[in-house]
């Protein structure tokens, strides 16, 4: 029965796609409505062969729903690849402008390939490394199956179609041009549908677990749950100018809307690349270090004051723009207050490995995780102290803003991001260990020295940039051009280029080294069986 | 296996365990309980020195009076008022006479080169290098005059404009588009300039193109081809080319026809900065 409603759904939902891609008014929505079109009818043929099949009744109830979390450990290694491989382009763009092919302008020029880069990181590579280690670990925590059944399913193949539509949005020419939110109504709509699915995945597994008190893994994905669904919805009120077309405009205008886009912005930092990240420290470090969580206490009280403080942060964004003066303090003084609670999660996950030092030397992969606490402790003080106005007038609209963004997003979610993969492979796929260990060591130093090329490019740019802006004469007249700058900054440029190359190299040796994990590793039999931690 | 290293705290675990993992109950690490009361004693303190909460109507100001709208101002006015004197000096003189001047030359030059910075590289390029459509500012070729008075008016009040009725203003005709000349005429008249400066592409046509040339270019271009400033008629003897000098450029050029335009800038800049600038385009290189 439950089959002929989802047939009827899926054939609409196909016949409504077709007529939209009849209407559109441009390439980009008919594109993306020819795109959802292709997968409702491929999802209802599907349906239709499953049709009063019989099927043996299995009780799962009693096992983890790992599926899933494969299913998204695998989308995080491809994402991140893609990710990484445009981001690295975009550098040598950059560097050398003709990389802007004439016969690919309006489609790979710099301008549309750079959200194609940031949304692949954050919310492809990004978002389904927290996908699906929230479904791990939640499972694990709880000792519960997910709830909701095939729901899980849903969020994860919605999530992708989300990326789907943006990624081609974008290349044709469909965005909102907001920094970090880029996807028009339609996508915003169909991923506020995924994503309140996954709270109620996630609040529902919660609900039914059977250890009396959540983890704190869980308070930090719950919370990274929640604040995105706020932020996306709020950040996202527009009104399209057709229904069949991309094209929306903001309800917010002026000072307003950029005061959103940069709450949303930078809590999308905090709540997206912090919180959820901060999570799966939380059950990954203590897992692969085999040691307790060092304090209690500070996971509490650095969890609070983290999730209070961060939402005021946003704007330290706006520094000497149209944004009043009170605001851009009351910006400033949070993020310092911040700067604490940000390194709570650095102090309890380092601490974690007190008495497991010796680790770092055999373990590559606690090595990873090591670092990335490292890079996140420098990105929260960095934070903060490019949050104060003096500093700001110096850092902002500098390249030193970019090599900030990717000490944390390379060195923290990505290292750490790293790791799990490589605690989680063995595991989900019931292997012994990882294929070698010395690829894993291989990843970590290209990975680690690409970073450090590139953060520190970016510092040397950034600074001199912003001192060659300021720079006035004798009598008080600015000496450089901004195509001074531009020049200046080559050598630096093609330095932050290597360091991608050098970063998309470990990716892909981790990659490597995490398939024949799946292929060569030995086998080991695992219990899968959800048993609650006596 | 590597042997379980002693703990060296007494701290017990919270009792709790989930899949394997437990929590110590230590007490939050002292520094960090200090840092975080100090850093939010100092946001206290600075929320009240500064702007910074919303009130009903307006928000509190802060004790020190700070605000970067009126420090801006402060400065800006600062910077003129440092200036003032000369800028003015600078705005009554004879214009022929600044580059003869040090003291005035001087400035010029560098509150020029911070103009030209601002407003004019994106089309004539660092230090006057100029781009194929934008001349060359460094050089003895001058389309509408290289002396002070000339480099002053072109800045004024730009050329073939719509907002400046005192522009630059002159028009070559679209020889081939408008039908003036047959296309065997604008093939040869483009091989008798290519001639003037360098080789042609085909000699015999460079010959004939020698006559259509006095009938229908010499008139602004001059007799012998060596420009006229007052119609801003490049000379075409000096192989320095505004859109290249190959026969295609050239015969899109005799074709179509060129319009190049450039801003008025008096609405813009001050009297003083229009003649800091034009000084510092005529101390280039070119300054006649």
């Amino acid at each position: 029965m439950g089959n002929y409603v989802k047939l009827i759904l899926l054939g609409l939902i196909a016949f409504f796609a077709l007529f939209a891609a009849n209407q559109a008014r441009d390439i980009a929505y008919l594109v993306n409505a020819l795109t959802i079109a292709l997968v409702a009818a491929g999802m209802f043929i599907w349906v239709l062969r499953n049709t009063d099949e019989d099927r043996p009744v299995v009780d799962l109830s009693g096992e983890y729903m790992d599926g899933v979390v494969r299913a998204g450990v695998i989308a995080t290694a491809l994402w991140g690849v893609v990710g990484f491989l445009v981001g690295t382009f975009i550098a040598f763009q950059l560097a050398f402008p003709t990389l802007n092919f004439e016969w690919a302008q309006g489609y790979m020029n710099f301008g549309r390939l750079r959200p194609l880069h940031t949304s692949a990181v954050i919310f492809a590579f990004g978002g389904n490394a927290l996908i699906a280690t929230s479904f791990y670990v939640v499972q694990r925590t709880c000792a519960a199956r997910l709830w909701g059944g095939n729901l899980a399913w849903f969020v994860f193949w919605g999530f992708q179609l989300v990326i789907v539509l943006a990624a081609t949005g974008y290349l044709l020419g469909a965005t909102q041009s907001k920094e970090y939110a880029e996807p028009e109504w339609y996508v915003d709509w169909w991923l506020t549908i995924v994503w309140v699915s996954y709270l109620a995945v996630f609040v529902g597994t919660l609900v039914k677990r059977k250890e009396p008190h959540i983890y704190v893994a869980n308070w930090f994905y719950l919370s990274f749950i929640i604040t995105v669904a706020m932020l996306h919805v709020v950040n996202n009120l527009s009104i399209p100018v057709s229904i069949f077309g991309s094209k929306s405009v903001q309800v917010f205008s002026g000072v307003q809307d950029a005061m959103t886009q940069w709450w949303y912005g930078h809590n999308a930092v905090g709540f997206f690349l912090t919180a959820g990240f901060l999570a799966m420290m939380y059950y990954f470090v203590p897992k692969q270090a085999g040691r307790p969580v060092f304090s209690y206490k500070l996971s509490i009280i650095h969890f609070w004051a983290l999730i209070f403080l961060y939402i005021w942060a946003g704007p330290h964004h706006l520094h000497y723009t149209a944004l009043p003066d009170w605001a851009s303090t009351l910006g400033m003084v949070f993020s310092i207050i911040l700067w604490m609670p940000s390194w709570g999660g650095m102090i309890n996950g380092l601490m974690t490995l007190s008495g497991a030092w010796d680790k770092l030397r055999t373990d590559p992969v606690i090595r990873m995780m090591v670092i990335s606490l490292g890079f996140y402790g420098m990105s929260t003080f960095e934070g903060p102290m490019m949050s104060i106005r003096a500093v700001n007038s110096l850092s902002h609209y500098t390249d030193w803003t970019i090599g900030h963004v990717h000490s944390g997003a390379l060195g923290w979610n990505g290292m750490i991001t790293f790791g799990c993969l490589y605690f989680l492979v063995p595991k989900l796929w019931n292997r012994e260990r990882l294929y070698s260990l010395s690829l894993v060591s291989w990843h970590f130093w290209l990975a680690t020295i690409g970073i450090i090329l590139y953060a520190a490019s970016m510092w040397v740019t950034g600074i001199m940039e912003g001192l060659m802006w300021r720079e006035v004469d004798a009598n008080g007249f600015l000496v450089n051009s901004f195509a001074d700058t531009v020049s200046a900054k080559l050598p630096m440029y093609v330095v932050r280029g290597l360091g991608g190359v050098m970063f998309l190299s470990g990716a892909i040796v981790m990659c490597f080294n995490l398939y024949m994990t799946v292929r060569r590793s030995p086998a080991v039999q695992t219990d899968n069986s959800a048993v609650p931690a006596e | 296996m590597v042997k379980k290293p002693q703990d060296n705290h007494e701290v017990e675990t919270t009792g709790h365990e989930w899949d394997g993992i437990e929590e110590y109950n230590n007490p939050l690490p002292r520094w960090w309980l200090w840092v975080f009361y100090a850093t939010i004693a100092w946001g206290v303190w600075y929320t009240i020195a500064y702007p910074a909460w919303p009130m009903i109507s307006g928000a509190t100001q802060g004790y020190l009076g700070y605000s970067t709208r009126a420090n801006v101002q402060t400065e800006i006015e600062a910077a003129e008022a440092a200036n003032a004197q000369i800028n003015e000096r600078l705005a009554s003189v004879e214009l022929a006479a600044i580059p003869g001047d040090d003291e005035l030359a001087g400035f010029a030059r560098s509150a020029g080169e911070a103009v030209f910075n601002t407003w004019c590289v994106q089309c004539h390029g660092r230090e006057g290098g100029g781009a194929t459509g934008y001349p060359t500012l460094s050089d003895d070729a001058w389309l509408w005059g290289g002396s002070m008075e000339a480099i002053h008016t072109t800045v004024t009040h730009g050329i073939r404009n719509d907002e400046d009725p005192d522009a630059r203003y002159s028009q070559m005709p679209a020889f081939g588009r408008d039908e003036l000349l047959t296309e065997e005429e604008v093939v040869q008249v483009v091989n008798y300039v290519m001639s003037l400066s360098g080789e042609p592409q085909d000699a015999q046509a460079a010959e004939v193109g020698a006559e259509v040339f006095e009938y229908n270019c010499a008139a602004c271009h001059g007799e012998n081809a060596m420009g006229m400033e007052e119609q801003g008629a490049p000379n075409l003897t000096d192989a320095i080319w505004l859109y290249g000098g190959d026969y295609n450029a050239l015969y899109e050029t005799v074709w179509n026809s060129r319009f190049g335009v450039m801003p008025s800038w008096q609405e813009r800049l001050s009297e003083a900065e229009i003649r800091a600038v034009s000084a510092y385009v005529h101390q280039l290189g070119g300054g006649e």
